[in-house]
C-alpha cells in the first residue's frame, strides 16, 4: 500500500464522522489538559516555595528548642523551654560568623485601634530581625537596640494591619492596644505575601522581644532563635559553633543529646520542596487516570466504529487491501485521534493553567517536558487502545464482511 | 491458454457436525474476452463459486489457474494482490463508501496498488475510469447525491480503475429498474467489446441473454453450459417503451 495513503485514509475516515471524532478526542483533550495543568501548577508551586525560602533571608540558621529528630524536618514552634534570650545574645556576641541573632516569641492576640479590632500574630524580635529576614520598612523606622533594652512600647506592623485597623491610612504615631497595653506604631513593613505554610506574612505586629516576652506572651523562653551568618561559606562552621556553644551553655554531657535543633533554610526548603513534589506527583497521577479513561473511550469508539464499518472493511479487502493495511488504517485512526486530542489538550491545559495561576496568584510553569510526555503518552494510548479494534478489523473475512448489514 | 481454468473445484463448509459441500467438482474454462452469465437458484453454489473465482475464498480441493497462475495455492496477502491487480468487482448493492466523493471511491483500489503511483496518477486514472462510465461531471458527488444507476456506474469505474483482466459482477442489476439495468449491461457490452472478460452472476434470464454464454449451476454442479446469441443492449434501449407510451397504448386500446 502507498504509505502516504495510510494517514490519508485514516484522516478521511475521521472526517466522515466529525462529531464523533471530536467527542472521542475530548476524552484525551481533558486527560492531557489535566496532566499539563497539574504538572504546571505543581511546578509553579514548587518554584513559589523556593522563592519564599529565599525570601526567608540569606544565610539564615534557625535554632529550635528541643530535640526534633523524629518525623524529619518540621518548622513549627518548639514546645520545649531550652532556649533563652541569653543564648541568643551569646550566639551573636561569641561566634564571629554570626552577625545577628533574634530570639523569637509569637503570640496570637487581638489588637485594638479605636473601635476596630483584629486578631493577629505578635512577634517579639530583636532589632536585627528585619535584617535577618531581609525585610524592609516601607515607612517609618525599625525599633533600635536601646528600645529593645528598655522594653519600649513600640511596634512595627505589616500591611494587613494597616488595611484592617487603619483602612489604609498612615498609622505611624498612632497607638494600638494589645490586652490593654498601648503600643506606638513607629514603622510599617513592606508587603511580603504568603509564607511557606500559606499564611499571610503581612498579618503581623513586630515588637521588641523584651516587650514580647514580658508584657505580651508571658513566656520566658524563645520559641526559635533566628540567626544570620556572615556568608554562605561560613554556614557549616557556624552551625557547628552554634551547636558547641549551646551544648556548653546548657551544660550537656558528651553522651547527652542536644536539647535544641539547628536547621538551615536549605533544610526547610528541602522539606517544603519535597512536600510540593509529592503534591505534584499526586496530582499528575490523578490526571493520568483521566488520560487512561480517555483511552478507554477511544477503544470503545473504535470498536463500535469497526463493527459499524464492517462492510467498508469488506470492500477494502475485496479491492486488494491486505490485513496489515486494514490494521494500520484503524491503528493510525486511533493514533491521529489521540494526537489531535493531545494537541487540543496542550492548548486547553495552557489556558487552564494560566487561568488558575492568575486566580490563585501562583506563577504558572509551562513545562515543555510535561507537554512532550503528555503527547507521547496520548499517542501510546492510541496505539494501546486502538490495537485491539484494529486487529479485530484486520481479521474480518471479506466474504462475511461484504454480506453484513 | 484460458484466462480462467477451474479443475475439479470442491468447496466444503464445516458448520458444526455437518459438512456441507457447496461446490462438488466443477470444471470450467473461460477464454479471454468472454462475457458469461452464471445462473442458478440460491443454494446452487454460485455464490461460493464466485467467491472462489474472485479470490475471496479458497477451494477445499481442485486447482484454479487465473491468468496462468495457480492461485489456489496462494496465501491470504498474495490473494489480496491478485484481487487488486487482476480482478474488478461489481456488487449488487454497489458498496460505495458513504459521504465520500465518486472520485475518492474510484481511487480506493489504487491506494492498495503495489505500483507505487503518485497522487497525480491516482487522480488521473480515477477520472479516466469515471469518464468511461459517463460520470466525468459527477466527480465530487457523494453516493447519496447519485441515482442507483449512477452509483453502480461509480462502482464499475472503481472496478475498472486498476485495468483488470477480469470483471466479476455479482447481480449487478439486482437493485436497479429494468431501464437502468439495460444501461449497465450496455456498459458491460462496451467494455467486453474492448476485450475485457466479464463474469456476471444473475438470476434474471432477460439479463443473462445479453451475454455470450450462460452457465447454470444446481446443487454445486454444472447443469448446463451453452453459448447463446448475444442480444444488444443498445438496440434494447433504442426500442425501449417508456411508461408514458405504455399508458398511452392502454388508453388507445380502450378507445378502439
Amino acid at each position: 500500500m502507498k504509505w502516504t495513503a495510510v494517514p490519508y485514509v485514516a484522516v478521511k475516515a475521521l472526517r466522515r464522522n466529525l462529531m464523533r471524532t471530536l467527542l472521542t478526542a475530548l476524552g484525551i483533550i481533558i486527560g492531557v489538559a489535566a496532566v499539563i495543568t497539574m504538572v504546571g501548577l505543581g511546578q509553579g508551586a514548587s518554584s513559589e516555595v523556593q522563592e519564599q525560602v529565599n525570601r526567608l533571608g540569606q544565610n539564615v540558621v534557625l535554632v529550635f528548642p528541643g530535640s526534633r529528630q523524629l518525623g524529619g524536618v518540621s518548622i513549627g514552634g518548639g514546645s520545649a523551654n531550652t532556649l533563652t534570650v541569653e543564648d541568643a545574645r551569646a550566639l551573636r556576641d561569641e561566634i564571629p560568623e554570626v552577625i545577628a541573632a533574634s530570639p523569637e516569641v509569637r503570640s496570637q492576640r487581638v489588637v485594638v485601634y479605636g473601635n476596630r479590632n483584629w486578631h493577629t500574630r505578635i512577634y517579639g524580635q530583636s532589632a536585627d530581625y528585619l535584617q535577618i529576614r531581609q525585610w524592609d520598612v516601607e515607612s517609618g523606622r525599625m525599633y533600635t537596640e536601646e528600645e529593645v533594652e528598655t522594653a519600649a512600647l513600640v511596634a512595627v506592623v505589616g500591611q494587613t494591619i494597616v488595611e484592617e485597623l487603619f483602612e489604609g491610612a498612615d498609622p505611624i504615631g498612632e497607638t494600638i492596644r494589645v490586652r490593654g497595653l498601648p503600643l506606638e506604631i513607629i514603622g510599617v513593613l513592606a508587603p511580603k505575601g504568603m509564607s511557606l505554610m500559606g499564611s499571610v506574612q503581612d498579618d503581623i505586629v513586630v515588637v521588641p522581644y523584651t516587650t514580647g516576652f514580658q508584657r505580651i506572651s508571658g513566656r520566658s523562653h524563645a520559641m526559635v532563635i533566628n540567626v544570620q551568618v556572615y556568608d554562605e561559606n561560613s554556614m557549616e562552621i557556624a552551625q557547628m559553633k552554634i551547636e558547641d556553644l549551646l551544648r556548653e551553655r546548657h551544660n550537656l554531657a558528651p553522651n547527652q543529646e542536644n536539647d535544641f535543633t539547628v536547621q538551615t533554610q536549605e533544610d526547610v526548603a528541602a522539606a517544603a520542596t519535597e512536600t510540593s513534589r509529592i503534591m505534584t506527583v499526586l496530582l499528575a497521577s490523578i490526571a493520568c487516570v483521566s488520560l487512561f479513561v480517555g483511552g478507554i473511550g477511544i477503544m470503545n469508539v473504535m470498536l463500535v466504529s469497526v463493527t459499524e464499518r464492517t462492510k467498508e472493511v469488506g470492500l477494502r479487502l475485496a479491492v486488494g487491501a491486505r490485513s496489515p493495511d486494514v490494521l494500520m488504517q484503524f491503528l493510525i485512526e486511533a493514533v491521529v485521534l489521540c494526537l489531535l486530542g493531545g494537541l487540543g489538550g496542550i492548548l486547553l491545559g495552557l489556558i487552564t493553567t494560566e487561568a488558575i495561576a492568575n486566580y490563585a496568584g501562583w506563577p504558572a510553569m509551562f513545562s515543555t517536558e510535561a507537554m512532550i510526555i503528555a503527547v507521547s503518552v496520548s499517542a501510546l494510548v492510541g496505539v494501546f487502545f486502538g490495537f485491539y479494534p484494529a486487529w479485530k478489523a484486520s481479521r474480518l473475512d471479506p466474504i462475511v464482511a461484504l454480506r453484513s448489514e | 491458454m484460458a484466462l480462467i481454468d477451474l479443475k475439479e473445484i470442491r468447496k466444503v463448509y464445516n458448520s458444526g457436525k455437518h459438512a456441507v459441500e457447496a461446490v462438488r467438482g466443477v470444471d470450467l474454462q473461460f477464454e479471454e474476452g468472454e462475457f458469461t452469465s452464471i445462473m442458478g437458484a440460491s443454494g446452487s453454489g454460485k455464490s461460493t463459486l464466485m467467491n472462489i473465482l474472485g479470490c475471496l475464498d479458497q477451494p477445499t480441493s481442485g486447482t484454479y489457474h487465473l491468468a496462468g497462475e495457480d492461485v489456489s495455492t496462494f496465501k491470504k496477502d498474495k490473494l489480496a494482490t491478485v484481487r487488486n491487480r487482476t480482478i474488478g468487482f461489481v456488487f449488487q448493492n454497489f458498496h460505495l463508501l458513504p459521504r465520500t466523493s465518486a472520485l475518492e471511491n474510484v481511487e480506493l483500489p489504487l491506494l492498495y496498488s503495489e505500483d507505487n503511483l503518485s497522487w497525480k496518477e491516482i487522480h488521473e486514472k480515477a477520472k479516466y475510469a469515471l469518464d468511461i462510465v459517463g460520470l466525468a461531471d459527477r466527480l465530487d458527488h457523494t453516493p447519496n447525491e447519485l441515482s442507483g444507476g449512477q452509483q453502480q456506474r461509480v462502482a464499475i469505474a472503481r472496478a475498472l480503475v486498476t485495468q483488470p483482466k477480469l470483471l466479476l459482477a455479482d447481480e449487478p442489476t439486482g437493485n436497479l429498474d429494468s431501464r437502468t439495468s439495460l444501461e449497465i449491461i450496455d456498459i458491460f457490452q462496451e467494455l467486453n467489446s474492448k476485450g475485457l472478460t466479464i463474469l456476471m452472476v444473475t438470476h434474471e434470464p432477460d439479463v443473462a441473454h445479453f451475454s455470450d454464454r450462460i452457465v447454470t449451476l444446481r446443487d454445486g454442479l454444472i447443469r448446463s453450459d451453452k453459448k447463446v446469441e448475444r442480444k444488444s443492449a443498445k438496440i434494447a434501449i433504442a426500442n425501449w417503451i417508456d411508461e408514458q407510451e405504455l399508458i398511452d397504448a392502454v388508453l388507445n386500446e380502450e378507445r378502439v
